[in-house]
């Protein structure tokens, strides 16, 4: 598996260096969404983050025939782009990087309400079981209707916690990857993509359970 | 050792993201998977926060808009100009 990936990179690279534009448009499709939305992670606004990422696409490029496959494609890619846009926030004299954790109040992740209340007999126990989605139609557990009220439920958490699980979940990113793009802990990183997914799945048992 | 031995549901829930990452201590996981053994909602809820973390997975890319993909193109060729 590892060896393929290493083998489809070479390949992709060889291309690259010898200017075919197919290969780059690959890299682009794959890289360009999560590149920005990295660099958000630094800058104010979208169109600054649009910026960062072809000063990012560009030095890529002029740095092409430097690139050793020491560390993987997307590996070298971010680090490149978290100097720029770290570089640029600087500039722009924004606090680096923007990663207060949301809410560490500790709000629960699930209504306390739906579990027995202390001083009862089964105190801290769901008071009725969760339903299991295994047995809905697979039309229904996939469907388009599923998949946006999964992104809406991503569009409304609080920034960092959207960023944590959008690399994490949807980019699939590792966690040192995302602490280190985030500049955040291992702890903080954690805190905060269960928030995430917690949310996420509260907003898939609220349409599910609908008939 | 963060977990007591009367683990309850609701203390459960709140564990579920350090466990499925690798977090918990070798006794702290014990007691959280001998919870899930027993107990058919917290079964569930496990399987819920899978599921959710799966089809989140599979949650497909915005395409790029055209503008942004020229340009970038643009910057491509010039760059294989020299
Ligand atoms: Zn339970």
């Amino acid at each position: 598996m590892v060896a393929q990936v290493e083998a489809a990179e070479t390949e992709l690279l060889d291309a690259l260096r010898a200017g075919q534009e197919a290969a780059f448009e690959a890299l682009v499709r794959e890289y360009h969404a999560s590149i920005v939305r990295v660099a958000r992670i630094y800058v104010s606004n979208r169109a600054t983050a649009e910026e960062v990422a072809q000063e990012t696409w560009l030095a890529v490029l002029n740095g092409l025939d430097r690139f050793e496959g020491r560390s993987s494609l997307r590996t070298w890619i971010f680090r490149i782009l978290t100097n720029i846009a770290r570089t640029r926030a600087q500039r722009d004299a924004r606090s680096v990087p923007f990663s207060a954790v949301g809410d560490p109040s500790g709000e629960p992740v699930v209504d306390p309400d739906r579990f027995a209340p202390a001083g009862e007999r089964w105190a801290g126990h769901w008071k009725s079981y969760p339903d299991r989605w295994d047995t809905l139609p697979e039309a229904r557990l996939i469907g388009d209707e599923t998949m946006e009220r999964i992104q809406a439920a991503i569009d409304r958490l609080p920034p960092t916690q959207r960023q944590v699980i959008t690399l994490r979940d949807v980019d699939g990113w590792s966690s040192e990857e995302v602490c280190s793009a985030m500049e955040i802990s291992e702890t903080n990183q954690r805190v905060l993509l269960h928030r995430a997914r917690s949310k996420v799945r509260q907003a898939l048992e609220a349409y599910l359970g609908q008939d | 050792m963060l977990i007591s031995e009367d683990l309850t549901c609701q203390e459960l829930v709140e564990l579920v993201t350090e466990y499925l990452e690798g977090g918990l201590s070798s006794t702290d996981r014990d007691r959280f998977e001998q919870h899930i053994v027993l107990c058919d909602g917290c079964a569930v809820y496990l399987e819920q926060m899978r599921t959710t973390i799966s089809l989140t997975g599979s949650l497909t890319e915005e395409a790029i808009p055209a503008e942004t993909q020229a340009g970038l193109l643009g910057l491509f060729r010039d760059w294989k100009q020299g």
